[in-house]
C-alpha cells in the first residue's frame, strides 16, 4: 500500500531530527533509506511506522490519514539493527506472535509459520530459545515475524549491520526476493552506498534531516541533483575541488586546468565545484592530469585505493590492479573531464556525465 | 600440589565465615547450663530439646510464622507497586524524573527508627497495631525505594525496540507488560524480591513498635526468653539458627542473579 508523508518534520526539544519533509512510497516497491549516521533515517521510519508522532504534517496510508493512529492499530512491521526478539518465546512463538495476537486459527499459524521457517532456513531452530541462536539466525526470526504478519509497510532499519561479511551477502540477495511477491511496500535504511546499488529499487538520499533526492536507485546514482546527494551517494568518497570556469577553460589551479565540456560551454563563467568518482581517477590513462601527494595506499582485492592530497584536497583513487606507492610520493592521476560532475555555488548540480560506469 | 595450595585461602576463608554459624548451630544443641559451663566446640550432651520446645510451643512458632506472613505480604506489596514505577522510570521522560527516582533511594538513608514513632501513633489512630499488614506496610518505606532501583537497572537492561516490535506485532500495552516483559525481566523480579524478603525479615525496630501479642515478630519473641533462672541461652540459639533458613531458602532460587542485585540491576 502506498505510504505518504505529508510535510512532515520532527523536532525533540530544541533539536530537528527531520526538516519538513514530502515523500510517497508506491505500494509494492523497494525502497531505500540512504544516509550516513544521524541523517535521519531511523527517525524518518519511526515517523512512518507511527512509533513517533511527526511534530508537523500528516501521514497518509492507503488514502488516509493515520497520523494519530497507534500502532497497533497500522499495517506495520519492523527489523531493528539490533536483533530484537522475545527472549522468553521459541522460534517458533517469536515467528507466530503477530499471527496469535491476531487471532488466527492454529492449524494456519502452524501452516505459516512453518512455511517462512523453511524460506529463512529456520526449521532445525524452531524449538530453540533465540539466546541460543546466533545473530544470523537471530534476524532471520526478526524477518520471519515481520513476514508473518503480511503487513503493508515493512520497515527494515540497517537489518544487516550487526552481521558479519558472509551472512550479510547472503541476506542481501534473499531480502527482495523474499518481499517480492507480498505487494507489501518496503523501506530499507542503510548507510552503504553500494548496499543500496545492489538492492536496487529506489532510494531517497538523506542528510542531516532533510530529504536530498528520490528516485530509481540507479537513477539517483547517476544523475545526483546536488553535491550533497553525490557525497551520501559514493563509497569510497567522491573527490571535490573548487574550480573557476573562463571561457572555454575549467581551472583548478595554477598547472591543471582542462576544456569545459560541451553541455557546459553556455554555463556562465564563475565558480563551480568538481566531483569525480573515485574509479575515474586512475593511475595511468589519459585525459586530465593531476599530481597527488600519497598518503596511503591499501589494497583491497584485486583494487587499490590511494588516498592523497591535491592542491590542498583530499582525493581517492579506485585503481584496478595493485600499485604500490611509498608514502609522500608524488604521482600523477589522470581522469576524464567528461565523465565529471559540476556543481554550482549552491550545491546544485549543472552537470552530470552520461557515460556513468 | 599446587592445587592443594590454591585451596588453602579459600579454605580458611570459609572455615573463619562459617565459624559464627557453626557456634550457633552447636549452642542450639546444647542444654544452656553447659552454655554457661564453659566453652566446648561439640555438645557432650546432644539434645534436641531445645528445638522440640520451639516447634511445639505456639508463643514461639507463631513468632516465625507471624514473620513469614507479613514479610510475604510486604513483598508481594513492594514488588508490585514497584514494577510499573521502575517501568515509567526506565522507559519515559517526565518532569522531574531524575529528582524523583532520587528521591526514591533517600527514603533508605533515615533510620528506621525516625519512622517509628509516627508509625506507632497512626497505626493506633486507625487501629491497624498490632496486625501483619501494619507491619508490611511500614517495611515498604525503604522496599519500594530499593524494589524500584533494582527493578530500573533490570528493565532498562531490555531494549526499548523490544516494547516496539510487541505493539507493532499488535499487543495492547498490558498484554505486552504480562506476557513479553515481565517473563523478559523474571530474574530481575526475583532478586528484588529476595531483598525485599531479606530486609523486610531483619527488621526489628519497627516490627517490634508495631506490634504486641497477635503480629509479634520472631526476633521480638527471641527477646523475651528471661525467665527465673536467667535467659534460656540453648533456646536462643535454636530460634536463631531457625531465622537463618527462610534467607538460605530464598537466596538459592536467586544466587546467580544476587551480584546484579547488589549493583541494583546495573551491570
Amino acid at each position: 500500500m502506498a505510504i505518504e508523508l505529508k510535510k512532515v518534520s520532527k523536532r525533540v526539544g530544541a533539536e530537528t531530527h527531520i526538516y519538513e519533509t514530502s515523500l510517497t512510497l508506491e505500494a509494492g516497491q523497494f525502497n531505500i533509506l540512504l544516509g550516513t549516521t544521524l541523517s535521519g533515517k531511523t527517525s524518518l521510519m519511526r515517523l512512518m511506522a507511527g512509533l513517533d508522532k511527526p511534530s508537523s504534517g500528516e501521514v497518509w496510508f492507503d488514502g488516509q490519514n493515520v497520523t494519530g493512529i497507534p500502532v497497533q492499530k497500522r499495517s506495520v512491521a519492523m527489523v531493528y539493527q539490533a536483533f530484537i526478539n522475545y527472549p522468553n518465546f521459541t522460534v517458533f512463538d517469536n515467528i507466530a506472535s503477530p499471527l496469535k495476537v491476531a487471532n488466527v486459527q492454529q492449524s494456519e499459524v502452524n501452516d505459516r509459520v512453518r512455511h517462512l521457517a523453511d524460506l529463512l532456513k529456520l526449521t532445525p531452530m524452531l524449538k530453540r530459545m533465540p539466546s541460543e541462536l546466533s545473530g544470523g539466525q537471530q534476524q532471520r526470526t526478526a524477518l520471519a515475524r515481520a513476514l508473518a504478519k503480511g503487513a503493508d509497510l515493512v520497515l527494515l532499519d540497517e537489518p544487516l549491520a550487526n552481521l558479519d561479511y558472509k551472512l550479510r551477502e547472503e541476506l542481501r540477495e534473499e531480502l527482495p526476493k523474499l518481499f517480492a511477491g507480498t505487494g507489501a511496500t518496503v523501506v530499507y535504511a542503510t548507510s552503504e552506498p553500494l548496499e543500496a546499488l545492489m538492492l536496487g529499487g529506489f532510494t531517497s538520499t538523506l542528510s542531516a534531516g532533510h530529504l536530498i533526492q528520490f528516485g530509481e536507485t540507479p537513477f539517483i546514482y547517476r544523475n545526483p541533483s546536488s553535491l550533497e546527494s553525490a557525497k551520501v551517494f559514493s563509497e569510497p568518497p567522491i573527490n571535490t575541488a573548487a574550480v573557476e570556469k573562463k571561457g572555454a577553460l575549467m581551472r583548478l589551479s595554477e598547472n591543471i586546468s582542462w576544456n569545459v565540456p560541451d553541455a557546459l560551454s553556455d554555463a556562465p563563467d564563475g565558480r563551480y565545484t568538481v566531483g569525480i568518482r573515485a574509479y575515474h581517477l586512475q593511475p595511468s590513462g589519459s585525459g586530465v592530469k593531476v599530481s597527488g601527494d600519497v598518503q596511503i595506499a591499501e589494497l583491497s582485492g584485486s583494487e587499490s585505493i590511494i588516498r592523497m592530497i591535491v592542491e590542498g584536497n583530499h582525493w581517492v583513487s579506485e585503481a584496478h590492479g595493485i600499485h604500490k606507492y611509498d608514502v609522500g610520493t608524488r604521482a600523477d592521476f589522470y581522469f576524464d573531464a567528461e565523465k565529471c560532475f559540476y556543481f554550482d555555488s549552491q550545491g546544485r548540480t549543472v552537470f552530470t556525465s552520461r557515460q556513468e560506469g | 600440589m599446587s592445587r592443594f595450595k590454591h585451596a588453602i585461602v579459600p579454605t580458611l576463608y570459609i572455615l573463619f565465615l562459617m565459624l559464627p554459624i557453626y557456634g550457633l548451630v552447636s549452642m542450639s544443641f546444647k542444654t544452656t547450663n553447659e552454655i554457661l559451663g564453659g566453652f566446648s566446640f561439640f555438645p557432650s550432651n546432644f539434645t534436641l530439646e531445645n528445638y522440640i520446645k520451639i516447634f511445639t510451643d505456639p508463643t514461639w512458632y507463631n513468632g516465625y510464622i507471624n514473620s513469614l506472613i507479613y514479610v510475604v505480604i510486604n513483598t508481594v506489596i513492594s514488588v508490585t507497586v514497584a514494577l510499573p514505577a521502575a517501568y515509567a522510570f526506565s522507559r519515559y521522560h517526565f518532569l522531574g524524573d531524575k529528582h524523583l527516582f532520587f528521591w526514591l533511594l533517600t527514603n533508605r538513608m533515615a533510620p528506621p527508627a525516625v519512622f517509628a514513632l509516627p508509625f506507632f501513633q497512626l497505626y493506633s489512630a486507625i487501629e491497624l497495631f498490632d496486625t501483619h499488614i501494619a507491619v508490611a506496610l511500614a517495611h515498604c518505606l525503604f522496599n519500594i525505594p530499593l524494589a524500584v532501583w533494582i527493578l530500573e537497572g533490570f528493565m532498562s537492561g531490555v531494549p526499548k525496540e523490544l516494547d516496539e516490535t510487541a505493539y507493532l506485532d499488535g499487543y495492547s500495552f498490558s498484554k505486552f507488560f504480562l506476557k513479553i516483559f515481565i517473563p523478559t525481566i523474571a530474574a530481575g523480579i526475583g532478586v528484588t524480591a529476595f531483598f525485599c524478603f531479606m530486609y523486610s525479615w531483619v527488621e526489628l525496630l519497627l516490627a517490634k513498635t508495631l506490634t504486641s501479642v497477635d503480629a509479634k515478630p520472631i526476633a521480638a519473641t527471641m527477646t523475651r526468653t528471661a525467665s527465673t533462672s536467667g535467659y534460656e541461652l540453648g533456646l536462643l540459639a535454636a530460634a536463631g539458627s531457625l531465622t537463618i533458613i527462610p534467607g538460605a531458602f530464598v537466596i538459592y532460587f536467586v544466587r546467580n542473579y544476587i551480584a546484579k542485585g547488589f549493583a541494583l540491576g546495573r551491570v
